[in-house]
């Protein structure tokens, strides 16, 4: 556009303020989407001109879907969703509160059965440009035009600009001819646009020559008294005179798409900047405050904001409230605003009601500044695109939702089955149960899954209900998950939901949104109770991920850095327990256990996996040194605080008994030593109940309890001296612990054990050596036994002949019976 | 300005008790001059630039004071230094409650400014800000209300001769700003004899039948140290006379780091300590290990931590430099190493030998030891921990 014409229409759009009357001129309604002084404007401006139509800037797809914004189950905050029919990955929304002048002038027009249309370039054309395919064709150009103004008028902050020259002011009471203050901006629009162009947005020119053929339609159709609300930004461009031809000639042979178009419920939070999809503001509250107070609102707010947070137990005084207004309205005249805006009201709050802290002023903001409010749609609104998602998903996937019971058995190694575990999966995050795991029959291999698939009608309802959260069953159960995982205060909570999300096959950015939520909760987390209760699932996860080929890295370290501080802080909770509660944190020390090895071997095995080299610093040997841990990464630190268990007196016997047994089984404690460890738990001086318990530690529990005593006599001994030293009086006390103990093991164990002790003390005394154990019971050999026994070793080799067997043992005496 | 505050205090309070009834020490002889001697000119100027309205008594508009806080340049090209760097806002809201009749109460860890701040306050407002109560343990009601010169009590029995006015008192015949320091360490009773002065805007004199009304002007400043423990917590009826600004911490590590060199450095030469080179390391180690454990999570923001129970503020990053600096010139090779500074980080973290140590062992494991050159610092805390 050349110099000339911008000038030429400044020059109109100033005039336009001159003259009183719509002679002609469509009334162009320049406003701030969702600021709510323009909505009251309009409004004014609306009642004040009467037009013959009004039009909205918006996709002109949502024409047909504009009479249902009357309906009374419509309550807003709503949004138009146009998406893309093939893809409902690709969609735009126009959120619309009850304070947008949008939606305000649609609801005028509505009620006055004025018809009302809109206006923008037809979404199909956006959605159908590749890059940027979910980015609303949004009203805040490359060059903010209002920062601009802003800067001319002095402010550093735009949005206040804003506040104070038009929300505030037409706030106060309605000027004298409603129609002024959106000349005056047009003015100054105008003169931006002489030297900012398009603001550096080309796609502007072409969405403006679509409002202007629209607005040339509507003339003809209508009459001259058309009204149209858009952003003041286009305001200039609407005026200005350009010729049919020239914005046909734009709008020539842009690509477009299919698309449907749908009312969907939105929130206040949505609108807010700092989610997705937002309305670019940030305190949607404040501003539904400001439209839905008859009159002063700062009064009005301070009496919300202190009945917020004496529900909340803060005591808040109506003194306060008054003392709060007066701060407020002085801070304005300070800063010289010219009423108290947002910022003087929240840091009035903030000094006078919250005792200057940010605690319960944050609960100020989030419910009162931008607000829980959920808007409502009518069920005779199109269908959400998630159902279609979900129906196209349904097609490909082979998997018809019937309404009979069904069982459904997957291999997770095949493609379709693995898609089809993670759609049923994302569907259970979204909460809509339509399968739900089973125990699988037969093979119980981690490639399996077993599901059982129950289709409900209300199913439907939850699947619109879940629309909420995206347009694609994976963006939504991506959203879902995210804001789950914020939400979650348990560290257990999240835990459960990253365990959900793994087979979900989320997207990284949302696996990642959980992965550091659950950093988060881990790191703040006090009880190390928690901390150990987390890890055996995390460890879970890591092999979940493993078969589904998932990057697991960020899961790794999450889980590395939890047993980090399960180690630093396992030693300190495991003394002064209760019985109950050292059983409990035996039961820990057992998972973290397993977890820690499982851990262990999922880094050794991926190479290149990140984890492997966070987590053993190359400083590890020097650091550890002056540690009782060897230098053996996380396995090695585990078994130092293992050997801390064991060794401290203070530390509850089962749980002393079970670190011993288990640093035994992992060969970090020479046999030599855990029988020291266990003299020492067995000795005379101990409380008879805290042995029995550290023998239940030790030898309970697992299977292979019994087994240990059986082959290592010098442990029975020991545990059998120690039993026939209690005095009477105690006896009966350690005997229930010694049951619970002893009547877990097989009967064979228990059998043998009972003849071992029957046998007695045998000769040599309590100190054998190795060798004579493993041969049998006895010290000698029982030829006429073992001669029974040649007939089914042959059988079972299939040996035929009298030919010598190395296979039988490794004791000559064997092998000598087996060649007799 | 943060640094001197304890220092600054203490010769306030005393420049303030033997100047009240002598009248200002003459200019350039004291110490340490009043706010509103050092600054004189640039109060001068600010009156006269100031075309602003004024409350009663006050001699600046608010504006005024906020500008003489917070620094800026007038129109005749006079420079106001910035007195206090820090949230604009802050200063705004504390200026703004002046101006109503709401007491001023400034709340933070020690090592904030707070002192700092309401001294400048009552400078700028009432060009006077010696009107001072020092709370303590110990601070009597008179301190507050009024006391009696026994002398002429005995001899001429009650009557306003006898009568020694607190600073309260004066300051609300006068119209000027009060100050209480250290609200919280005076003692619950004696706090409450603010709650009439503060609502009803009067001191009554029961013993000859009178009272002190407030003059317009007349308001208060209250410091408080809102994470010592041990102190009297404020009534919730005086509490809600006073509205709160929070004085944050040093918002930037640059902000503390340099704070805590100057202080170090000026307590370093009171101390006859030799000047140790190369201490920036250590003290930008001190000041992170302080501020993230302070704000629970890491400098790069990817790692939450547990916060122990000590207040970690910047003046006890200061006395663990400073024990850290004695130890290397005394003990070790003059420089200050990872070592010297261990200890005495161990003993201001861990305050509360179970839950602190956990705390503090988690910091170790999961942030010290993987921190690029932080080798030395994580064995020196390995040896003094153990």
């Amino acid at each position: 556009m050349t110099a000339r014409e911008t000038t030429a229409r400044a020059r109109r759009v100033g005039a336009g303020t001159d003259r009183p009357a719509a002679s002609g001129d469509p009334l162009l309604l320049g406003v701030r989407h969702h600021g709510p002084g323009s909505a009251r404007a309009v409004l004014a401006a609306l009642d004040h001109a009467r037009p013959s139509a009004v039009l909205v800037e918006g996709p002109p797809e949502a024409d047909t879907l504009l009479p249902l914004a009357a309906d009374e189950r419509m309550r807003p905050p709503v949004a138009l969703l146009v998406h893309a029919v093939d893809d409902p990955g690709r969609a735009a929304f126009w959120p619309m509160a009850a304070f947008s002048p949008e939606w305000v002038a649609i609801r005028w027009a509505l009620e006055h059965r004025v018809p009302v249309r809109f206006m923008d370039l037809p979404a199909a054309h956006g959605l159908a440009v590749p890059e940027q395919p979910e980015a609303r064709p949004d009203d805040a150009p490359a060059v903010d035009p209002i920062g601009v103004l802003a800067a001319a008028a002095g402010y550093d902050d735009a949005e206040r600009w804003w506040e104070d020259v038009v929300e505030h002011r037409t706030a106060d009471g309605a000027p004298a001819d409603p129609r002024a203050p959106f000349a005056a901006l047009a003015e100054a629009m105008g003169a931006l646009r002489e030297v900012h162009g398009d603001g550096g947005r080309p796609r502007d020119a072409v969405r403006e020559a679509a409002m202007r053929l629209r607005l040339r339609a509507a003339r003809k159709e209508f009459g001259d008294g058309v009204a149209v609300v858009c952003g003041a930004w286009h305001v200039p461009a609407l005026a200005a005179r350009t010729t049919i031809a020239a914005d046909k000639a734009l709008l020539k042979g842009i690509p477009k798409v299919r698309t449907e178009t749908t009312w969907v419920p939105w929130t206040h939070r949505r609108l807010a900047r700092h989610s997705g999809y937002g309305a670019g503001i940030e305190s949607p509250g404040w501003y539904g405050h400001l439209f839905d107070a008859r009159d002063r609102p700062l009064e009005r707010w301070m009496t919300k904001a202190a009945g917020l947070l004496r529900e909340e137990d803060h005591f808040v005084s109506s003194a306060d409230v008054i003392e709060a207004v007066r701060l407020a309205g002085t801070l304005a005249a300070m800063r010289g605003r010219p009423v108290a805006g947002l910022a003087e009201a929240t840091d009035a709050v903030r000094a006078v009601m919250c005792e200057g802290s940010d605690v319960p002023l944050a609960l100020v903001q989030d419910r009162l500044v931008v607000g829980e409010t959920l808007g409502e749609v009518p069920d005779s609104a199109p269908a959400v695109p998630l159902q279609r998602d979900l129906t196209r998903q349904q097609r490909t996937l082979r998997l018809r939702p019937v309404a009979e019971r069904r069982d459904l058995e997957l291999d997770l190694r095949k493609e379709t089955d693995a898609a089809r575990s993670r759609l049923l999966h994302r569907l259970r995050l979204l909460g809509v149960g339509w399968g739900e795991p089973v125990e699988g029959r037969g093979s119980t291999g981690t490639f399996r899954e077993s599901w059982r698939l129950h289709w409900r009608p209300e199913l439907f309802v939850r699947v619109a209900e879940a629309g909420v959260w995206g347009t694609t069953v994976l963006t939504a159960a991506s959203a879902r998950a995210e804001s789950e995982a914020v939400a979650a205060t348990t560290l257990a909570g999240v835990t459960a939901l990253a365990e959900r999300c793994l087979p979900a096959g989320l997207p990284a950015d949302a696996l990642s949104v959980v992965m550091s939520a659950l950093a988060d909760r881990a790191a703040l987390d006090a009880d190390v109770g928690h901390l150990a209760d987390a890890l055996p699932a995390l460890a879970r996860s890591l092999r979940y991920g493993d078969v589904r080929g998932t990057d697991t890295a960020a899961l790794a370290a999450v889980a590395v850095g939890l047993a980090e501080r399960v180690c630093v802080g396992l030693p300190p909770a495991c003394t002064g327990l209760d019985p109950d509660g050292a059983q409990e944190q035996r039961r820990r020390v057992d998972g973290v256990h397993s977890a820690i090895a499982l851990l262990a071997g999922a880094r050794a095995g991926g190479e290149a996996d990140p984890t492997d080299r966070d987590a053993p610093a190359p400083a590890d040997g020097a650091t550890d040194a002056p540690a009782d841990a060897p230098t053996d990464g996380l396995r090695g630190r585990w078994a130092g605080v293992l050997r801390k268990l064991a060794s401290r007196d203070t530390v509850a016997g089962v749980v002393r008994g079970r670190a011993t047994r288990l640093l035994l089984d992992d060969g970090h404690l020479p046999e030599e030593e855990a029988a020291r460890l266990m003299g020492l738990a067995l000795s005379p001086g101990a409380p008879p109940a805290d042995a029995a318990a550290w023998i239940e530690g030790f030898v309970g529990g697992a299977a292979g309890g019994g087994m240990l005593l059986v082959h290592d006599e010098r442990l029975l001994r020991l545990v059998d001296d120690w039993l026939t030293g209690i005095p009477p009086a105690s006896f009966t006390a350690v005997l229930p612990l010694l049951r619970r103990t002893f009547s877990t093991y097989d009967p064979g164990v228990r059998r043998t054990l009972g003849e071992l002790v029957r046998c007695g003390p045998q000769p040599g005394g309590a100190h054998r050596t190795a060798d004579a154990l493993t041969a049998g019971f006895g010290p000698g050999l029982d030829e006429r036994r073992a001669d029974a026994v040649v007939p089914v070793l042959r059988l079972l080799l299939g040996l035929g002949t009298e030919e010598r067997t190395t296979t039988t043992g490794s004791t000559p005496e064997k092998e000598r019976t087996a060649s007799r | 300005m943060t640094v001197s505050e304890s220092v600054r205090t203490a010769s306030t309070t005393t420049a303030s008790t033997i100047s009240a009834g002598a009248g200002d020490p003459a200019e350039g002889s004291a110490l340490r001059p009043h706010a509103e001697h050092a600054f004189a000119d640039e109060l001068t100027a600010l009156a006269a630039a100031d075309d602003r309205p004024r409350p009663a008594r006050w001699r600046l508009s608010p504006w005024g004071v906020a500008t003489y806080l917070l620094g800026g340049v007038l129109p005749d090209g006079t420079v106001i230094t910035p007195k206090y760097v820090g949230p604009r806002r802050l200063v705004e809201v504390a200026v703004s409650t002046l101006a109503t009749d709401r007491a001023l109460l400034l709340l933070g860890v020690p090592g904030t400014a707070k002192t700092w701040v309401s001294e400048h306050l009552a400078a700028a407002v009432s060009g006077d800000s010696t009107l001072l109560v020092q709370g303590t343990a110990g601070t009597p009601e008179e301190a507050v209300r009024y006391g009696w010169d026994y002398a002429r009590l005995l001899a001429h029995g009650p009557s306003r001769d006898a009568l020694v006015p607190s600073p309260v008192m004066r300051a609300m015949a006068d119209g000027m700003t009060a100050r209480v320091e250290e609200l919280t360490r005076i003692p619950a009773d004696v706090q409450d004899a603010l709650i009439t002065i503060l609502s009803e805007k009067t001191l009554p004199v029961p013993e000859l039948g009178q009272e002190v009304q407030a003059v317009r002007g007349f308001n208060l400043i209250a410091t408080a140290n809102d994470r010592d423990r041990g102190v009297n917590e404020l009534s919730s009826a005086l509490r809600r006379r006073f509205n709160t600004v929070v004085l944050p911490l040093p918002a930037t590590p640059e902000a503390e780091v340099d704070i805590v060199s100057r202080r170090v450095e000026q307590i370093g030469r009171s101390l006859d300590l030799p000047p140790t080179p190369d201490g920036m390391a250590e003290i930008r180690r001190v000041v992170t290990v302080f501020r993230e454990l302070r704000e629970g999570v890491t400098t790069d923001g990817r790692t939450k931590l547990k916060s122990p129970s000590g207040t970690l503020s910047t003046a006890e990053a200061i006395s663990v430099v400073t024990g850290g600096l004695a130890l290397a010139s005394h003990f070790g090779d003059g420089v200050l190493r990872p070592g010297d500074v261990a200890a005495g980080v161990l003993g201001a973290v861990v305050r509360d030998p179970a839950a602190d140590r956990v705390v503090w062992q988690e910091y170790l494991e999961a942030v010290v030891r993987e921190r690029d050159g932080w080798k030395d610092f994580y064995r020196a805390c390995r040896e003094v921990s153990a």
